[in-house]
């Protein structure tokens, strides 16, 4: 084996071919080749076939002025006519009132995991149970409020209601999200503040949470985009209502999801069928818009996730 | 929350990764300075509040487990069926019986098959964005993958019945002609298309984004030193991605299954919209071509019927029944997570399993 250039490459006397590989691993290679782009061939044709059906359904409603300023009040499946007003705002609120109750507890719940509790045994329990949470199915928080709010406490059914079992769902999403993002602040900022003499609570809210800023409201908005599509917990603790009702503690709302349930079943008739789709257009839309909105957000926030 | 103390105590030996930062330690090793109290009202509320969120929490999760156990159980112990073992559901009268094992095999096999089918979809998928894709495509072509998580599940349940379900026939038929003599694959008489495997494929679809998320992120951290040893033994692209990327991928892999499966196992209304209710007098039917109704289906199904306690304490049960066996599952995909890393990096694997979760929350 000395004079290469001369000699062919030997083992046990065989000769060997060096010069490319076998004709067997070259067609292995090229078949896991062509297995995975039709993996992903086959992955995008259900994204690109809804996507389809409901725009090229729904379209047509979206364009007028009525779709986005009308409710539904009066308006029989057989009918056309009418918006989607009232469940558009009712989606909106009871986003709202979920962002406004699973916001704050998940932030602080970072912060604690991150500044507070780090490599204690409570923190272990805490990070556990938000695993716990994050699996929780959204029927099962759905049945959890309805034991509490109207079982127990005899409460009628309400749009409030559902932003709690909703919080259950955005909690986890927010917080895990919010923890990576106080994660990957880097300890120099922090103890700089602290060199100057700043106590631990100025330093997280005027410099840890304001570094993280674009990548907790990323964590948000994706936390909205989940809950705003929900709609298990509508079913079961909130009635559909027609007409517009922005009270989220007096009577049934109307909603996105449950606008697009009411008509399901009326399919067969074309102003049913338009409301359905053009409904589970908005409905992407808003979902869609919120998630861009994050990936915006994301891009140019302060620190890169990766 | 308990925590021992207010402040962190700045020579506890931390994760190496993640450096210690006490507030109160002017210096981080050696003994402590002295340099004056340290305990502002404003950093003990501030400590308060986050303990508190924290433990909040910890409370939620244990108050969903407590309410729904003690509404459950009046019912219960008036069931004059056996609960786990009974396919009969007729929770209200006098004599209710009520039992979850039909509601239990729908959800598990739905759920098995939707794994099945996307798993290796899924795995595809994150090869080809890690490995195969072109860098300036690569990025794009994930966040298409991720926008299917983006549509609400009621949009995938209309378009799965009504325009996805009617192409699923020939095959059915087909399966049901080749294993027919299987009774989990013997078709029943009739055009239904709304029946247990329809539901399976298009969970399938849904939990897709979730697996290939989680396993994408787990490839790409696969280190750069093992592939390029194994391209430079002259593997091909699809032997370094045997040798090197799937194997350390492997557990990420099984725990992102879990987690899918997890997510097929609650998913409500698209199993509600897709799922034919059998009709109550015909026997009960295990073909995964007939319909049926699972725990979550069978609860948003019967909404209305939430009148007295005793009918809303049997479907609490099932709720119940239905959070443990999600509890269960999720907590098997953490645990394969944590104990298994590859290379026995474990602190680094478990850095990494936090980020896969995260991911999937983002997704979600």
């Amino acid at each position: 084996m000395t004079t290469l250039a001369a000699n062919k490459p030997t083992y046990d006397g065989q000769a060997l071919d060096l010069t490319g590989k076998s004709g067997a691993r070259a067609f292995k290679n090229t078949l896991a080749t062509v297995l995975i782009v039709l993996a992903f061939v086959i992955a995008l044709i259900p994204l690109l076939w809804i996507l389809w059906t409901v725009v090229s359904k729904g379209y047509s409603l979206l364009l007028s002025a009525d779709w986005w300023s009308q409710s539904q009040r009066g308006i029989t499946v057989r009918r056309e006519g009418g918006g989607a007003y009232h469940a558009i705002m009712g989606t909106l609120i009871m986003a709202l009132i979920t962002a406004a109750i699973a916001v704050p507890i998940a932030i602080m719940g970072a912060i604690y995991l991150v500044e507070y509790g780090k490599g204690t045994k409570a923190a272990r329990v805490v990070s556990f149970m938000i695993d716990i949470l994050t699996g929780v199915p959204s029927i099962v928080a759905a049945l959890f409020i309805y034991a509490v709010w109207i079982t127990v406490f005899g409460f009628n059914r309400v749009g409030f209601a559902v932003s709690l079992s909703l919080v259950l769902l955005m909690l986890p999403v927010v917080l895990r999200s919010t923890e990576e993002m106080l994660k990957l602040v880097p300890d120099e900022l922090r103890e700089a503040s602290y060199a100057l003499g700043v106590p631990k609570w100025k330093t997280i809210l005027k410099v840890v949470v304001p570094t993280a800023f674009g990548g907790i409201v990323t964590g948000v908005m994706l936390g909205l985009a989940r809950v705003m599509g929900e709609t298990a917990p509508l079913l079961i603790l909130v009635g559909y209502s027609k007409n517009i009702n922005l009270n989220p503690f007096d009577g049934f709302m109307g909603a996105l999801p449950t606008m697009i349930n009411q008509d399901r079943t009326e399919l067969a008739l074309e102003p049913a069928a338009d409301r359905v789709w053009a409904a589970a257009l908005t409905l992407i839309l808003l979902v869609l818009a919120l998630n861009l909105l994050a990936r915006l957000v994301a891009r140019f926030s302060t620190i890169k996730s990766k | 929350m308990s925590s021992p103390d207010g402040t962190a105590p700045p020579d506890r030996p931390t994760d190496p990764a993640a450096d210690g930062h006490g507030p109160t330690a002017p210096t981080s090793t050696g003994p402590k300075l002295e340099l004056g109290p340290v305990g502002h009202l404003g950093d003990r509320l501030f400590a308060g509040l986050a303990r508190g969120s924290g433990g909040l929490v910890v409370l939620i999760v244990a108050f969903v487990g407590i309410f729904l156990l003690a509404l459950a159980i009046p019912s219960l112990a008036d069931n004059q069926s056996s609960f786990l073992f009974s396919r009969i559901w007729e929770p209200g009268g006098e004599q209710p019986r009520f039992g979850i094992a039909a509601l239990f095999y729908t959800t598990v096999i739905s759920s098995i098959i939707a794994m099945a089918i996307a798993v290796p979809i899924a795995v595809g998928v994150a090869l080809f964005t890690t490995y195969y894709a072109p860098k300036r495509l690569a990025a794009p072509v994930a966040h298409a993958i991720d926008l299917l998580a983006a549509v609400p599940s009621i949009i995938y349940g209309l378009w799965g019945i009504l325009f996805f379900a009617p192409i699923l026939r020939p095959v059915i038929d087909g399966l049901a002609g080749a294993l027919g003599w299987l009774p989990i694959f013997e078709k029943p008489p009739g055009d239904n298309v709304g029946v247990v495997f329809t539901a399976s494929v298009v969970l399938a679809i849904m939990i897709l984004p979730v697996v290939t998320a989680i396993s994408r992120e787990i490839f790409a951290q696969t280190p750069i030193t093992h592939r390029e040893g194994a391209l430079a033994l002259g593997a091909t692209r699809w032997e370094m991605i045997r040798m090197a990327v799937l194997p350390y991928g492997r557990s990420g892999v099984v725990s992102a299954s879990m987690l899918g499966l997890g997510r097929a196992l609650g998913e409500t209304v698209a199993v509600l919209i897709i799922l034919s209710v059998p009709n109550g007098n015909d026997p009960w039917n295990s073909s995964i071509f007939a319909g049926g109704e699972t725990f979550a289906s069978k609860i948003a199904n019967n909404a209305a019927e939430f009148d007295s306690p005793e009918k809303t304490g049997a479907y609490i049960a099932a709720g119940l029944v239905l959070f443990v066996v999600t509890f269960l599952v999720n907590s098997a995909a953490r645990i394969i997570v944590a104990r298994s890393g590859p290379g026995g990096k474990r602190s680094r694997r478990n850095r990494s399993a936090g980020g896969a979760a995260a991911k999937e929350g983002a997704v979600a």
